[in-house]
């Protein structure tokens, strides 16, 4: 890629320091798990880190997320802090939303992670809702919602994608093509050839971006959230990208031929930005402090998750309705 | 409406409760397949006028998209927007299911409380309007069952001004469910700050020898038949639940302490209706001092028929609470 076409430095080092701590906190939960230390359902997002850091680093703080199951990535990408984050995980009083979401119902409006929802391409209506009160309250806000290219094979897609563009409402469906939903490649099950020929069908601005490249995929990330933010609508990123490990932890991937996983492998995201950073004369040591700096901050974080209490039992009769239910 | 009638339609107490809360609170919007006046005020124009009086803005028609419509009211329902979302018709909620049961129920809970989802859902359903299978049916009992939804249904205009106000400011996700024949009965009008709060039931007739329990479209034909009972010198009691889920166990159990039998009578068909739950919970609390045990009127375990003959068969009658209230008092 040509200099030219890089994003700034500083924007490089940020969507590389999000990352870094995607990618170390994916290991670490992976190697958690696997210990027999936490028995959670865990969806790894390793291969994905650079789709979300740079989307996220388009974006305010102040400006919504809703994202799915496989959502680690867009969580820390938007802000969460660890520890909340990893005691949630781990179904602790003190994670984001005391225990009671759980891995796939990440909430933390404080970073504006509005929705995670388990049930695949669900979010997409509800963020139409998101975008619809900063439309009416004209507050500039927009909303980003994540989902795989599975998730555009469900009605919800296409009754949302087709409202948000009639609404011109402020959302940026972010599709990280994977190519694979749980064990069927996309071929198998998407009529069309991209995710992005959907969102023109629904006549929506949509672009497709090498999603595992930091500079495009900023790129991408920021001309669709100023257009939303213009007034203009909404935008379809299809971001191109994969996972490296089966579909939740334990699965093998045997589904995924030999050739395919070995050149994803090889187009690794994570070494292509850190060598990028190193290309832009950004020293050894300050990569490495950053990564040090990560480190610290995820072994905090898991060990406070294990510390940490679980909630009392009865906690389940607050939050079921405004009041507390009777036991 | 400008002038205000002594007695209005329901339909009409519907309309007048959605503009009150409109007034009320500029964060209240409605959204819904044909609902501004432009596209007609809605297939019963029950919001007729709303349009015109408060903008498209507030009042949005939409495609025919029910997940997308529960979708869009649950997300703007999450950051400070009450809105009311009109599904034509309530078969046309299992389409939208995913979006009520799994996330305007659970969001508040799932997020330990910290988004809320004050939504409202209007829809229309019934028998005796002769559209089949598709467009009759009463699911009340299948939100009931799911924890964090509030069911409502209003049995006269009044109740219905006052139950939807509340429904709207609620801060739960609340299911309003209208009945379509009964959109053109008529009862006294209220006042204009008249409200009914969620989960209290009423009595609107007091008896001693047994206690009918019903919502909805189920009272007038209870009133008519405690009428008929009375002239056999049957003292019927009344409980009106006006909210399904969570209703008023306290007012039920009260009743039917003083009058030591019930019946519960409902639209929907009988198994596995509401009428279960009540009166099992009947039976826990009050089962040594009942005089037979509970009984239940609902309609027949089949999918709303067409031809007039068959679907007055299949509905439940003034009759069939007569001769269950009959068969329970011997
Ligand atoms: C409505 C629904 N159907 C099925 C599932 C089970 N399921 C969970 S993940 C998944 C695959 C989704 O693939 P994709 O949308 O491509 O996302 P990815 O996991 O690849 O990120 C399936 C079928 C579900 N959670 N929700």
């Amino acid at each position: 890629m040509a200099n030219s076409d890089m994003a700034d430095k500083d924007v490089l080092i940020d969507i590389f320091t999000r990352a870094d701590l995607i990618m170390q906190s994916d290991i670490k939960f992976r190697q958690m798990i696997g210990a027999g230390q936490l028995q959670i359902v865990y969806y790894p997002v390793r291969g994905q880190e650079v789709v979300s850091s740079a989307m996220m680093a388009a974006v305010n703080k102040e400006d919504y997320l809703v994202t799915i199951y496989r959502g680690l990535h867009d969580q820390l990408a938007k802000g969460i802090p660890s520890k909340d984050l990893w005691a949630e995980f781990a179904g602790k009083m003190a994670g984001t939303c005391k225990g009671k979401g759980g891995p796939m119902h990440i909430t933390h409006p404080e970073t504006g992670v509005m929705v995670t929802t388990g049930i695949v391409g669900s979010g997409i209506p509800i963020a139409n809702g998101l975008g619809l009160a900063s439309q009416l309250d004209k507050d500039g806000k927009v909303t980003v919602c994540c989902f795989g290219d599975g998730a555009t094979n469900i009605g919800a897609f296409h009754e949302g994608l087709n409202m948000a563009q009639i609404w011109k409402l402020p959302v940026i469906f972010l599709c990280q093509n994977n190519l694979y939903s749980e064990h069927t490649p996309m071929a198998f099950a998407t009529s069309s050839d991209s995710i992005k020929q959907r969102g023109e069908g629904l006549g929506m601005r949509s672009v497709q971006v090498n999603g595992n490249d930091a500079s495009a995929m900023y790129a991408a990330a920021k001309e669709a959230v100023e257009y939303a933010r213009a007034g203009h609508g909404p935008t379809l990123i299809e971001a191109m990208t994969f996972r490296f490990h089966g579909h939740l932890l334990g699965d093998t991937s045997h589904y995924i031929p030999k050739e395919e996983m070995e050149q994803a492998k090889k187009d690794d995201p994570m070494p292509i930005l850190r060598q990028q950073l190193l290309d832009l004369q950004i020293s050894e040591a300050d990569i490495a402090a950053i990564e040090a700096k990560n480190a610290a901050i995820i072994e905090e974080a898991s060990q406070f998750a294990l510390d940490t209490p679980y909630p009392p039992g009865d906690e389940y009769r607050i939050d079921v309705l405004d009041v507390e239910i009777a036991a | 409406m400008s002038e205000k009638p002594k007695e209005i339609m329901f339909a009409q107490a519907c309309n007048m409760a959605m503009a009150k809360a409109m007034e009320d609170d500029p964060k209240v919007i409605l959204m819904g397949e044909d609902i501004a006046d432009e596209q007609g005020g809605g297939v019963f124009k029950v919001t007729l006028g709303l349009s015109e009086k408060f903008g498209t803005d507030r009042v949005r028609s939409t495609p025919i998209s029910e997940q997308a419509i529960v979708g869009a009211a649950v997300g703007s329902a999450m950051v400070g927007y009450k809105p009311v979302a009109e599904i034509m018709l309530m078969n046309f909620i299992t389409v939208a299911m995913d979006q009520i049961v799994n996330h305007a129920a659970k969001l508040r809970f799932m997020s330990g409380g910290q988004t809320t989802v004050p939504l409202t859902i209007r829809t229309t359903t019934g028998a005796g309007t002769g559209l089949g299978g598709q467009h009759s049916d009463m699911l009340e009992a299948w939100l009931a069952h799911v924890p964090g939804l509030k069911v409502v249904a209003a049995s006269n205009p009044a109740d219905a001004y006052g139950l939807l106000y509340s429904s709207i400011m609620d801060p739960n996700p609340v299911i309003f469910i209208e009945n379509t024949p009964g959109y053109f009965v008529k009862g006294p009008a209220p006042a204009p700050d008249h409200t009914v709060p969620l989960g209290k039931a009423s009595v609107p007739r007091e008896g001693t020898d047994i206690t009918l329990i019903g919502y909805g479209s189920s009272i007038s034909r209870c009133h008519a038949a405690a009428e008929k009972l009375a002239e056999g010198g049957i003292s019927c009691e009344i409980v009106d639940l006006r909210t399904i889920a969570p209703f008023d166990e306290e007012t039920v159990l009260k009743s039917v302490a003083k009058t030591k039998a019930a019946v519960v009578v409902h639209e929907a068909v009988r198994n596995f209706g509401v009428g279960a739950e009540i009166s099992s919970r009947i039976h826990e609390e009050l089962f040594s001092e009942l005089k037979a045990p509970v009984g239940r009127v609902g309609s027949g375990y089949a999918p709303v028929p067409f031809s007039p003959a068959i679907e007055k068969a299949w509905l439940f009658s003034q009759d069939d609470i007569e001769r269950e209230v009959h068969k329970i008092l011997g």
